[in-house]
């Protein structure tokens, strides 16, 4: 078979919907593309933590330290879980966490700003984790099997992770007045960089056209956008808190909130590396690398020697 | 100024035994949980949060027996987030910082080999509730005993900085490790109502336990009969203490009067 030939066929299975698994033909760019995303993906997880682990130590009370301490536990768990589903690319998880280190590669810049008051973490679970459900959803049904199936999984936690933040938000919105205006003051700051997560217009877009044609994505920037303001406006309402867009209206035509314009260069001022967080969040994560360089290295030598005396024994 | 000498009652021990257990766990978990984002590698920081985890839930579990010993009506967090230095009676070993990986590591070995051997003695005492939970924790100490040992091993016996860095964290650590075995009136009493453990009679199977380990490991196993350091369970912290309690409680007592549950 000739490439064009096995390009045809790749096509044809996407098109029936049969999921691509490792082993399978693909093509190089197909394979770069997930590689890019998945590993993103990953990174995302990680660093991640960073901010909600800000507030671990200063949680308000055990439950919420439980929720909080268990929650980020997650994220590393999808990190590994996602690192592991890039793998089977046939890359490694230290080749992408050398390109993430190098600031080669990108995580969302989401976290790129900082957590300033215990309701910032309660927001990032309502706003942050409920964007990110409506784009995982998606890509639970996306033509990678690997891809797809790390996806169903880390949705379900994901759901819960959502619905403490919403609890959390909502106990908030109705108690002190302290505590009111904490939570519309972190509502105010997470709301416009939420939006942001689901990345440019679609006619800015470049990789999206590609990536729904091969079946990565089956939804557009745009229209992953409209189901969360869609969403979130009503949870919104539901529990007193406004969301900070003068523009939002409900458009009985469409069926849909129309919304007001982004702000692109913060979007882009933070993407190129000049958002409030970005130089803190990857000194940490190579500090924590550096740091633990003695103890990675510690743990091979020990292997190594356990093998050594395992075949001297036998 | 004078200091006479009060009788405890038994429920005034059991809530200062229950509570004591508590705060060890509380502030163990809360320096493990520092490791959270920060790890030397991604698996172990699943681990040391879910080491913290435990901890922690631990202490929850504790603290709430104890707020229903005292029966006055207090919440779990009241006692958390309520009281100053002075009144928190954990072991000084708990509250010194994280340090580097190996310190954390050494910590929770000593800690964890400790709670073993205590945890199977409180599985017996002499009241369902408490005998119950201990029961159910000790399934999670053995999993710490088990997680630390093979990392006090790994490092130990690794490379010779991951071997130098385990002996000098043993070596720091070392002094601190006496008051784990600390007993007095509070004990004393518990004991006798068969709710509290001679921590005495498993002292040389914990010595035992360390020494192995740490041969295995080729690190040198310092003097036990070194000076030991003193104070925590009087409340006479290190001066750590204080700045993880202003951490832990500003949020809380910034807003005494709102919810977060």
């Amino acid at each position: 078979m000739d490439e064009q030939e096995k390009q045809q066929e790749f096509q044809e299975k996407i098109d029936s919907g049969i999921t691509i698994e490792p082993k399978d033909w693909m093509p190089e760019r197909y394979r770069s593309q997930l590689i890019r995303m998945m590993s993103q993906h990953a990174h995302s997880e990680v660093v991640g933590m960073l901010p909600e682990g800000n507030w671990i130590t200063r949680a308000p009370s055990l439950r919420r330290k439980m929720i909080l301490l268990s929650k980020v536990q997650d994220e590393a768990g999808h990190g590994l879980y996602l690192y592991s589903a890039t793998e089977t690319l046939g890359t490694t998880r230290e080749k992408v966490i050398d390109d993430l280190l190098e600031g080669k590669a990108k995580y969302s810049s989401i976290f790129n700003y900082p957590t300033l008051t215990w309701a910032d973490v309660m927001v990032i679970g309502w706003l942050v984790d409920g964007a990110a459900i409506i784009n995982q959803t998606m890509l639970a049904r996306s033509s990678y099997g690997p891809y797809s199936r790390a996806m169903v999984r880390i949705c379900k936690e994901e759901s819960f992770h959502k619905k403490q933040g919403y609890e959390m938000v909502a106990t908030m919105a109705q108690g002190t007045p302290e505590q009111q205006e904490m939570v519309q003051d972190a509502v105010n700051r997470w709301w416009w960089p939420t939006m942001m997560m689901f990345g440019p217009h679609d006619d800015d877009s470049p990789n999206s056209a590609e990536l729904i044609k091969w079946g990565v994505k089956s939804k557009t920037n745009d229209e992953l956008r409209q189901s969360f303001v869609d969403r979130h406006v009503e949870e919104a309402k539901a529990v007193g808190i406004e969301i900070p867009d003068p523009e939002l209206e409900f458009n009985e035509e469409t069926g849909h909130y129309d919304f007001g314009e982004i702000d692109w260069d913060e979007f882009w001022n933070v993407v190129k590396g000049n958002g409030p967080m970005n130089r803190e969040r990857m000194k940490a994560k190579r500090e924590a690398h550096e740091n633990g360089e003695w103890v990675r290295e510690a743990a091979e030598e020990y292997a190594r020697k356990q093998k050594l005396s395992k075949e001297k024994a036998s | 100024m004078s200091t006479k000498t009060k009788t405890l009652t038994k429920q005034e021990a059991f809530f200062e035994y229950l509570v004591r257990l508590a705060d060890d766990r509380l502030i163990l978990g809360h320096r493990l949980s520092e490791w959270c984002g920060h790890g030397p590698i991604l698996e172990e920081d699943i681990a040391l949060a879910n080491v913290a985890l435990d901890n922690i839930g631990h202490a929850a579990s504790l603290y709430e027996y104890a707020a229903e010993v005292e029966g006055e009506d207090r919440h779990r967090d009241d006692i958390v987030y309520f009281r100053n230095d002075p009144e928190y009676k954990n072991l000084k070993m708990v509250e010194l910082p994280k340090g580097d990986f190996g310190f954390t590591i050494a910590r929770q070995f000593l800690f964890s080999a400790f709670s073993f051997f205590l945890y199977q003695g409180l599985a017996k005492a002499d009241d369902e509730q408490f005998s119950g939970m201990a029961e159910k924790h000790l399934k999670e100490i053995k999993y710490h005993l088990r997680h630390s040992r093979e990392w006090v091993l790994r490092l130990g016996d690794g490379t010779d900085e991951s071997h130098q860095r385990m002996q000098d964290a043993f070596d720091g650590i070392w002094t601190f490790t006496g008051e784990l075995f600390y007993m007095d009136e509070v004990d004393e009493l518990l004991i006798d109502e068969g709710l509290g453990i001679d921590t005495s009679v498993f002292r040389e199977d914990w010595k035992n336990l360390v020494t192995d380990v740490l041969e295995e490991a080729t690190v040198t196993v310092p003097d036990f009969d070194q000076y030991m350091a003193e104070g925590g369970r009087k409340g006479l912290h290190t001066e750590h203490l204080g700045h993880l309690l202003a951490e832990m409680q500003h949020l809380r007592r910034s807003y005494p009067d709102a919810v977060w549950e």
